[in-house]
């Protein structure tokens, strides 16, 4: 027997009274996959979310979780899952263990249960000698591992995790993918919502572009960027609204370019070699610099805007 | 490991809020022994001098003390106004500030397990209360009865009637703008009026007819009725039905106000 996909949506819909949020999207998500939803704010990420954490009735469309139906089997569904939400929720005033063993007791675990649980969470985030201190007292990026370890209280086969490292410091969002990808490599399916880019490279399989509710893009980061985008990008500054007038100038430089009010854009599978062009045409920028294309460039690409305006 | 549930929610949900109890228990003790002990020595014995030896005094409360008929009131004006608090900001909190509720429905617990996991937590309150005020009024020798031990739960259900319905419209509030007016145009005048101070037959006549139609006024003559007698059954159940139908109705509104509010 084979086992259902984790996520299954036909076209699915969110409307609150006239605006839609999410307008109609398929998705399918393997067990054990690492899926990603990629997308601006307001492009229906949270709204998708809220409908497979069942907390959110679907408007239209299908939507199955572990083959389940969220509006008749969503209590059932609810216990087989982890969210960390976007803001953490936690009982602030209350212990890091606390936390974990009211939290264990929603999904009717024994204290027993719990209390095993508890301790091997607190042990997983690295949290041991923060384990009587109230969450008030935490960093924010102690009380995100806090939020985590929460999630997994109940073993869950699915994770949902809206944003997981939005507002945290470079080091802790490292923390933080280091311990996720533990989790996907025990086999949970995770779901993830993000507006950076390189954190969808780092943990995702597969994921989605989102924009105005709509699916954009699909495939896996590296697909995205081939199918999209060139290898590399060289992105020169002629200075704040001078970029436009050298496009004739540029003609031929790169395989495609995209003009920013601050920047040119110039794909090309070689940058090097696109830059190398620009000096033996004489063109000097004010600064030059080649990187790898990201997934930022697909969205840019896709929507003529950037993710984070 | 397969998770299914379950009637226990409510009972889930107010556990969260017993364990924050302790950080809380200080304040609520003042409010379910001092403060009612203050306000008996104040007025009751105050005011009480005054009509006791006044002229028809003693009449028109029927025989009791004036100390004894305000001191009565008491078990469920307190617990109006502690569970009517709490229904305020701490239930706010969970929507808005910690969202303490929305973290609970991410789990097998529903909306409905909130509302009436508040509504345990509530009953909870109003049981320390009212049971506060009960312990001293047993210290002092016009209140002392046996009838103060029906009378508790009586106030835990009069604090109810109160803390569901307010729970209920919390639930469709954004902000904490609108509450302190609750507390001055709702239940502060139910104190003055509801027949604490006395007897509401001394208000205007239709002001006397509004004050009948407030839960407040039902609690307040039934405790009064259990701890000082001269209550013929058929009035108590009246009065017990009141409180009840307040209650459930409350309860009914909140799981409605907190599934919309909760699963949008």
């Amino acid at each position: 027997m084979t086992s259902p996909p984790a996520v299954s949506a036909r076209s699915l819909v969110k409307r609150f009274g006239d605006f839609t949020a999410v307008a109609g999207i398929d998705v399918e998500i393997a067990p054990g996959e690492a899926f990603g939803f990629l997308g601006p704010n307001g492009a229906g990420k949270t709204s998708t979310m809220r409908m497979i954490g069942c907390v959110s009735p679907v408007t239209d469309g299908e939507l199955r979780i572990f083959g389940l139906d969220p509006a008749t089997d969503g209590r059932t569904i609810r216990g087989r899952m982890g969210v960390v939400p976007q803001l953490d929720q936690l009982d602030s005033e209350l212990t890091v263990i606390e936390n974990l063993l009211i939290y264990g007791r929603y999904f009717d675990l024994s204290r027993a249960q719990c209390r095993t649980k508890a301790d091997e969470l607190i042990d997983f985030v690295q949290l041991d000698e923060k384990r009587t201190s109230t969450v008030d007292s935490l960093s924010g990026g102690q009380k995100r591992r806090v939020s985590i370890a929460r999630s997994l209280v109940n073993d869950p086969e699915l994770l949902l995790l809206d944003e997981p490292t939005t507002g945290l410091d470079p080091q802790a969002r490292h923390v933080l993918w280091d311990r996720l990808y533990q989790l996907k490599e025990r086999g949970a399916t995770q779901v993830i919502t993000t507006h950076f880019m390189d954190e969808a490279e780092q943990l995702c399989d597969r994921l989605v572009v989102m924009d105005t509710g709509l699916i954009v893009a699909e495939g896996s980061p590296r697909e995205l960027i081939t199918e999209h985008v060139r290898r590399e990008v060289l992105e020169v500054r002629f200075g704040y609204g001078r970029n436009e007038e050298q496009l004739p100038a540029l003609d031929g430089v790169g395989q495609r370019i995209e003009v920013l009010p601050d920047r040119l854009l110039i794909y090309d599978d070689d940058g090097e070699a696109a830059l190398s062009e620009l000096h033996r045409r004489e063109i000097v920028p004010d600064s030059a610099l080649v990187r790898r294309s990201s997934l930022e460039d697909v969205f840019l690409k896709l929507t003529g805007r950037t993710l984070i305006e | 490991m397969s998770h299914t549930l379950s009637s226990w929610g409510p009972i889930r949900v107010y556990s969260r809020d017993w364990t924050s109890f302790r950080f809380v228990w200080r304040t609520a003790l003042f409010g379910s022994v001092a403060q009612p002990l203050m306000y008996l020595l104040g007025v009751g014995l105050g005011i009480g001098e005054l009509v006791d030896g006044g002229p028809g005094g003693a009449a028109a409360l029927g025989g009791m003390s004036y100390f004894a008929f305000y001191a009565t009131a008491l078990i469920a004006t307190t617990s109006m106004f502690v569970l009517g608090q709490e229904a305020l900001w701490p239930t706010m909190d969970g929507f808005t500030w910690s969202q303490a509720h929305q973290a609970m429905i991410a789990t097998p617990l529903t909306p409905r397990d909130v509302a009436l996991g508040k509504g345990l937590y509530y009953a909870f309150r109003g049981l320390f209360t009212s049971g506060g005020v009960a312990i001293v009024l047993a210290c002092f020798a016009d209140t002392r009865s046996w009838g103060l031990v029906p009378a508790v739960p009586v106030g835990v259900l009069t604090g109810l009637s109160f803390a569901m319905p307010i729970a209920a419209w919390i639930a469709t509030r954004q902000s904490d703008n609108s509450f302190s007016a609750i507390l001055r145009v709702g239940i502060i005048p139910m104190f003055l009026f509801g027949g604490a101070f006395y007897p509401v037959d001394q208000l205007p006549s239709w002001l006397a007819f509004v004050a009948r139609l407030t839960p407040i006024w039902h609690g307040i003559e039934l405790c009064r009725g259990l701890v000082l007698g001269g209550l013929d059954m058929a009035t108590g159940l009246m009065h017990l039905f009141v409180l009840v139908a307040f209650v459930v109705a409350g309860s009914v509104a909140a799981t409605i106000t907190f599934d919309r509010r909760l699963r949008p």
